[in-house]
């Protein structure tokens, strides 16, 4: 059973990261509840990585606020994110996932039961004592997935999880995202891959210069798009 | 010719006085680096994480100190212990506890140092994920570290060779007292100005022999962590 107090809803209300002169972030409102995965569009550089990080709570807004289930400042219990370029840690498969369950205050005595559901969920059972670093790219992408799972979030955010890899590998990834979303966690995805936000479904936000161009249904998003921004974006055209 | 055959004759037969100070090398120099282990490690780990002013150059005088002459080294210890220094009342001078204290002075920065830089490389690559998952500092240390131990075996090693090789600062502090604070390198110093070069020689082939073996064991570990731990 869950512990209450829930992350969600996360509410950004005009955030702004600047970095100098330079807005990584420019005045973003936005509500994420519980529901359909999220998917974070635009091109590289739109501020799609530094959304992903002020919702965890790794990046503090410069100006604005940011609010977990109504609360400033809520430590990271329920919320998780797997990184672009994940970092195994120095151990074993199986030990990068009871660190994980050691640092969410999982109960000892669970470990072994949720290391094994959690290793057959990201499909790499059998891999228990492979140090991590030794796993392929797509392995260790599955074994973050698994371990930000660990955490049991209410919340999972995934910062272009499936860049670089082949399509057998991104297809056992989105086959995770779609169970996880599944099993009730709000799933937020960033990609520039449009044919995976379409599979991916849910709703879609299109971000350009750190700002939030756009948010509708997936479908409605790509059959109808409102502004020009997006439409050029979805004929293939590149935002500059 | 024939030092070097009386020389392996000592080492072979099991020579008393040739083990006995081999024992007590030994003895200091493992004594000494687990002093400096606890001291070191600790503190370069924390200087890897933690960001205060004056940090910089807390830096550049840890890396100067690990180039410290041991004679210096070895001075500073003896005026502190000697009979009018402000810890004379222990007693200390001239035995082999103040030349764990010599020897861990001397060690100390170099480990520290040592991990100061392993960490903070770790660190940049854990970053993310231990504060992702809300690691406290003293997690966040003990996993770098626990991490890291591969490498900082690498550190440990670098210490002990230091210690082990040094003459400077245990002469001053320790005396070069027979069957009482000799050591393999006071004795080789003092041999080999008496013209008694077969013991001289005895005791660099088991020193030499001695930082062959932890040098491989520590090959050993490091390849065996590279196996287990990626």
């Amino acid at each position: 059973m869950r512990a209450p107090p829930s992350d969600l809803p996360v509410v950004l209300e005009d955030v702004s990261v600047l970095v100098g002169p330079v807005a990584l972030l420019g005045g973003i409102s936005l509500r994420i509840a519980p529901g359909d995965p999220t998917v974070l569009i635009g091109p590289n550089g739109a501020g799609k990585t530094t959304l992903l990080r002020v919702a965890m709570g790794l990046i503090a807004p410069s100006r604005g606020r940011i609010t977990w289930g109504g609360r400033e400042n809520a430590a990271p219990d329920h919320r998780a994110i797997v990184f672009q370029r994940p970092a195994m840690l120095r151990r074993s498969t199986a030990a990068n996932i009871r660190y994980a369950l050691t640092a969410a205050s999982a109960p000892r005595a669970t470990h072994n039961e949720r290391i094994a559901e959690l290793l057959a969920l990201v499909g790499l059972a059998g891999l228990e004592r492979r140090p991590a670093r030794r796993l392929s790219g797509g392995e260790q992408q599955r074994l973050a997935l698994a371990r930000a799972l660990a955490r049991d979030p209410d919340l999972l955010l995934l910062d272009e999880p499936t860049a670089s890899l082949d399509p057998a590998a991104t297809k056992a990834i989105e086959d995770i995202v779609r169970s996880v979303a599944a099993r009730g966690v709000k799933v937020v995805m960033s990609t520039h891959d449009l044919g995976q936000a379409k599979r991916i479904g849910g709703e879609i936000a299109l971000l350009h210069r750190g700002r939030l161009i756009e948010r509708a249904a997936t479908a409605e998003f790509f059959t109808a798009p409102r502004t020009e921004e997006a439409k050029r974006f979805i004929a293939g055209e590149l935002l500059v | 010719m024939e030092t070097d055959a009386s020389a392996l004759h000592l080492v072979l037969t099991g020579d008393p006085a040739l083990y006995a100070i081999v024992v007590l090398s030994l003895l200091v120099s493992l004594s000494a680096l687990v002093f400096a282990a606890i001291i070191g490690i600790p503190l370069g780990a924390a200087l890897a994480l933690v960001r205060f002013t004056g940090r910089e150059a807390v830096i550049v005088v840890l890396n100067a100190l690990m180039g410290l002459p041991p004679v210096v080294i070895g001075l500073a210890i003896f005026l502190l212990l000697s009979r009018s220094g402000p810890l004379g009342s222990w007693g200390l001078l001239f035995t082999p506890q103040a030349m764990i204290l010599a020897q861990t002075v001397m060690v100390a920065p170099i480990i520290a140092a040592l991990t100061r830089q392993t960490v903070e490389d770790l660190w940049a690559e854990y970053k993310d994920e231990l504060t992702a998952m809300n690691v406290g500092p003293g997690g966040r240390i003990a996993t770098l570290i626990w991490d890291a131990r591969f490498s900082l075996v690498t550190a440990l090693l670098a210490g002990f060779g230091r210690a082990a090789a040094e003459v400077g600062a245990i002469i001053i502090v320790g005396g070069n007292i027979e069957g009482f604070t000799r050591t393999m390198t006071t004795a080789i110093a003092l041999e080999t100005s008496k013209g008694d070069l077969s013991l001289a020689v005895g005791l660099g082939l088991v020193l030499l022999s001695i930082i062959i073996v932890i040098n491989a064991l520590a090959w050993g570990a490091r390849r065996l962590g590279e196996r287990h731990a990626g």
